[in-house]
């Protein structure tokens, strides 16, 4: 896990993502300035180090209602307002970007931040990407599969040699600059499915896997299925981190938080997915055996001692500001992670 | 409530002619109820490539949305080589899974052969189960004798359809009000 910059010995990671989403408070039908959104993402990355939080991640969306379109240029603005927080994507669409550029860019952010940069690279929901930026939705796994690994090879060689069917060849091509440490993490981001994660497995990279909604149990299928494959192609599944990835939101009781939650994303997924969230899930989410991390402190507590105990990963990554959170609740729940969850998750996770 | 009626076909004028008359009743019965037509004969749909619903342009995603965006769904369709044309097919393929989730979905099926009549149960239900509708499970089954020149003649069909469309209401009107109890009693 040293490769990966995660020592076990402090126990779980403790992260936070936003996909940037620009969306109403539907509590009270505002919405903020797009130039407000993006200071207050930074501001929350702030709050999210002053609180000891391990890492802060921010997502691409190329539709409406977003606004980190631009993400590596959000992180380079965090890597300079933070100083100890670990920053990367959460994720990047390397199918529909150029790999050496995505490199360059992650590698500038990586010494901006003095080496606290990690990239993690993912496949996209949509096909509006692709008609933006001028890709056809068809090719979309081997997009990704050709992309992402000149990704990992331009992160391995200095001069790269390469040749593919999507981008123009390499030849002795230096990728400048190099990261602060000379290599950075990247991670392959996956949805729940344990076909995606086992080519992460088969890839022998970590895996960034998101959870919606439903019992961990079940995603514990993928993860298993993600050690086995990389067990399979002969890499070490010890020495391969996971990360997961869902919902989070505290508040005094579970109730409240139930309360207060369920129509940012209700509200939210309505607009960005055409669909939104029934609410009898979103109730059955507060159960300690289901992978929301929606509630009051304790029952999160348990929830994510739980989820480590049947995952055995390296690092949670929290969204708590889908659709439309304002900024006082953000803090709010940075405040209960650093005074409450915190503390509790690292004094059970931690080798003693 | 928004009632979709769905002529499911492209080929003939059965379907279409029986579920004219089912917006008929519905404008007589209920004129509170708004009721959409959509024909699939009349747009220009394409084949479902995987995308979002939304992410559909012009006649496609007017389907699609207008579909997402209805109470119930009165389905109509024809049966073609024992089974639902693939026109309908592709509207069911264009909607994200559990698409029907919250809607009340019923049928009207129009056949040249009384040997179709179980397709429906056969085939139509299973997927508008596995979207997650709420099914009114008495369906319309009409036969080519029914129609003469683009008007059912049989008294018998016609008092079905009624049936039809009071269901689908009643069973509309009754599931919110089951959903709204079920979601006051999570009090969030």
């Amino acid at each position: 896990m040293d490769k990966y910059r995660l020592d076990p010995n402090k126990g779980l990671e403790f992260g936070v993502y936003t996909l940037g989403d620009h969306l109403t408070n539907p509590h009270t039908g505002e919405r903020i300035p797009a130039v407000q959104r993006i200071d207050e993402i930074i501001e929350f990355a702030k709050l999210a180090e002053e609180a000891g939080v391990d890492f802060f991640s921010v997502g691409e969306s190329h539709q409406e209602y977003f606004t980190t379109q631009a993400h590596t240029v959000v992180l380079a603005a965090i890597a300079q307002a933070t100083k100890k927080i670990k920053i990367g994507s959460a994720s990047t669409i390397i199918s529909t970007l150029d790999p050496v550029r995505v490199y360059e860019d992650f590698a500038t952010i990586d010494l901006i931040s003095k080496g606290r940069t990690e990239i993690v690279a993912g496949r996209a929901s949509r096909v509006g990407v692709f008609e933006l930026l001028g890709y056809d939705i068809r090719d979309y796994e081997e997009l990704f599969e050709e992309k992402f690994e000149l990704l990992l090879k331009i992160n391995e060689e200095e001069i790269v040699n390469w040749s593919g069917q999507y981008r123009a060849p390499l030849k002795n091509a230096k990728v400048l600059p190099r990261p602060y440490h000379g290599w950075l993490p990247i991670w392959r981001a996956v949805g729940g499915s344990p076909a995606s994660a086992i080519k992460a497995g088969f890839a022998g990279v970590p895996m960034f896997i998101a959870m919606l909604g439903g019992p961990a149990s079940s995603f514990k299928r993928s993860i298993d299925a993600y050690r086995e494959a990389a067990r399979e192609r002969g890499f070490d599944p010890a020495t391969l981190p996971v990360a997961t990835a869902g919902f989070f939101y505290a508040a005094e009781t579970t109730q409240q938080a139930l309360k207060e939650y369920y129509p940012h994303i209700h509200e939210g997924m309505k607009l960005t997915n055409g669909r939104g969230f029934p609410k009898q899930l979103f109730a059955q989410g507060a159960d300690t055996r289901d992978v929301m991390n929606v509630g009051s402190p304790q029952q999160i507590i348990e929830k994510i001692l739980y989820q480590y105990e049947l995952f055995g990963h390296q690092r949670y990554i929290a969204q708590m500001d889908f659709g439309g959170v304002p900024f006082d609740k953000i803090r709010k729940n940075i405040e209960i992670i650093a005074t409450e969850i915190l503390p509790a998750v690292r004094k059970y996770t931690a080798k003693k | 409530m928004k009632i979709v009626v769905l002529s499911g076909s492209r080929v003939g004028s059965k379907t279409r002619t029986a579920m004219n008359y089912a917006v008929k009743v519905i404008h007589e019965k209920y004129p509170e109820a708004e009721a959409t037509l959509l024909d699939l004969a009349e747009y220009d749909v394409q084949f479902s490539d995987g995308r979002n619903y939304m992410e559909y342009e012009g006649d496609t995603k007017y389907v699609a949305q207008t579909v997402m965006g209805a109470d119930a769904v009165i389905i109509g369709t024809p049966i073609f080589q024992a089974s639902i044309p693939a026109t309908l097919k592709n509207v069911f393929d264009l909607l994200p899974e559990k698409a029907l989730r919250d809607k009340v979905a019923s049928i009207i099926v129009t056949a040249g052969s009384p040997k179709h009549y179980l397709i429906a149960e056969q085939q139509i239900k299973p997927i508008l189960s596995y979207m997650k509708a709420q099914i009114v499970q008495s369906y319309v089954f009409i036969e080519e004798k029914d129609f003469y020149r683009k008007e059912i003649v049989n008294d018998d069909i016609l008092f079905r359809i009624n049936r039809l469309v009071e269901d689908t209401v009643m069973l509309t009107e009754t599931y919110a009000k089951i959903r709204e109890a079920k979601e006051a009693a999570y009090g969030f």
